[in-house]
């Protein structure tokens, strides 16, 4: 199988990563964190507000985007590692993506002087992500 | 949901066509009738005021003679300048018109004045096709803005062309994102409540995946006005248009 160590700099700090075959095993932070709270990571504006792109079936709210894939089934489709490594840099798995990185702050360009250096969730709001979207079984 | 069907439907017969679609084809139905009706159409109100200040100001060159008629010039612009060395815009015409002609100080940009004078010159080519020169001089502004056009910026990482050409037709939340031509500004905003230049249209975009926003008439944006312009050759120019 092959690993992969990636290092990213975030606030100055090194952390590394550990990407594993296309998952990312490891939870970003060892805060317990509860799916409710990934559901308003999911839908906020002020946060991930992942429903620009990908819709819930689940979900009660209006104008969810189709950019991305539907994302009713994705807990049975893919593990945690996977949707976690899938919201830190997507483009790790698909060099192509137009899925915006959510935890990287490296090989960036142009960024908004306001952002710079900064990642677009924290490790919580990741963490939370990940459990909520764990959750989405609905079947086809 | 009648429209939704109607917009999707757009979406599926054109998707594989490799064909050039005004951002008008992605609108709601009250927004194109706003659009087409000049009475209601709330750009009309800057066409208005940009010609009453042309016949104060320009009209002395342009009535008579081989400058006379500006019907179907903004449809060529941006065009390289050989006088000023550089690539001018409708704006940036206007501007040096009132520099050499005028000895008058340039408008800002996206001061009412000079929105409603481009307006007012966009408006004499609605209904031409958009047809840019972009050999020659112009040539290094055209890879220029090509350049910006498929460059990954900002913290999300994405190029226009992620959205305007390899996305358009879909949903970002309740937005359908169209081809992302330039035919229809200086254009209204329901967003702005106003009229704005394309180049503010180009900071909304640049801001909405977090990169930094480019000076309104800079370079870089004046470049890639001139890649939209060819991108959307062919397209007739709708100003003032109206969008969300
Ligand atoms: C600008 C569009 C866009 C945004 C915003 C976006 N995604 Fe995605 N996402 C995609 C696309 C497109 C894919 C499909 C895979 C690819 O192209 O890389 C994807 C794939 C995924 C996948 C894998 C799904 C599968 O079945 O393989 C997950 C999980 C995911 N996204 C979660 C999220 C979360 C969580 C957020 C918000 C924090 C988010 N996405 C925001 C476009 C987006
Ligand atoms: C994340 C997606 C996204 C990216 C990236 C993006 N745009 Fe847009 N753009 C939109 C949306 C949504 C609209 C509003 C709906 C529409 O007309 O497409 C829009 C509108 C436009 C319009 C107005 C079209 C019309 O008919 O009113 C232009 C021109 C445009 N974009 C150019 C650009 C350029 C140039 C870039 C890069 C600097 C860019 N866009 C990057 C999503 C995007």
């Amino acid at each position: 199988m092959r690993l992969l160590v990636a290092t990213l700099l975030i606030a100055g700090c090194a952390v590394e990563y550990l990407v594993v075959g296309d998952g990312m095993p490891a939870p970003l932070t060892k805060d317990a964190v509860l799916a409710e709270s990934g559901r308003d990571v999911f839908v906020d504006r002020e946060q991930g507000h992942c429903v620009l792109c990908h819709a819930l079936e689940n979900l009660d709210v209006p104008f969810q985007g189709n950019v991305g894939p539907d994302l009713s089934d994705v807990g049975l489709r893919l593990t945690p590692a996977q949707i976690r490594l899938r919201i830190v840099d997507a483009s790790v798995v698909n060099p192509r993506t137009v899925m915006p990185p959510y935890y990287r702050t490296t090989d960036l360009h142009q960024v908004a002087e306001s952002h710079v250096g900064e990642t677009v969730l924290s490790a919580r709001q990741i963490e939370a992500l990940v459990v909520f979207l764990s959750l989405q079984r609905k079947k086809a | 949901m009648r429209a939704a069907c109607i917009a999707f439907l757009l979406w599926a017969s054109l998707a594989s066509a490799d064909e050039v679609i005004s951002g008008y084809e992605f609108l709601t139905p009250e927004t194109q009738a706003l659009q087409d009706d000049d009475f209601a159409n709330p750009g009309m109100l800057w066409v208005e005021e940009g010609g009453s200040l042309f016949a104060q100001q320009c009209a002395d060159c342009h009535t008579q003679g081989s400058n006379g008629n500006l019907e179907g010039v903004a449809a060529r612009y941006p065009a390289f300048d050989q006088d000023a060395q550089t690539l001018l815009n409708i704006e940036g015409r206007i501007n040096r018109c009132r520099e050499i002609h005028l000895q008058a100080e340039p408008l800002a940009y996206e001061s009412k004045a000079l929105l409603a004078l481009s307006a007012y010159v966009a408006n004499l080519s609605k209904g031409h096709a958009i047809d840019v020169d972009i050999d020659g001089a112009a040539q290094r502004y055209f890879t220029e803005g090509r350049d910006y056009f498929f460059r990954r910026k900002g913290q999300f990482n994405l190029a226009c062309s992620q959205c305007h050409d390899d996305h358009w037709g879909r949903m970002l939340r309740g937005d359908r994102i169209s081809q992302g031509h330039p035919n229809a500004f200086p254009g209204y905003r329901l967003e702005w409540q106003a009229m704005g230049s394309l180049h503010r249209r180009f900071q909304d975009c640049d801001a909405g995946i977090r990169a930094q926003p480019l000076a309104l008439g800079s370079r870089r944006y004046r470049s890639l006005e001139l890649y939209l312009a060819w991108r959307a050759r062919g397209l007739i120019i709708e100003v003032p248009g109206v969008r969300r």
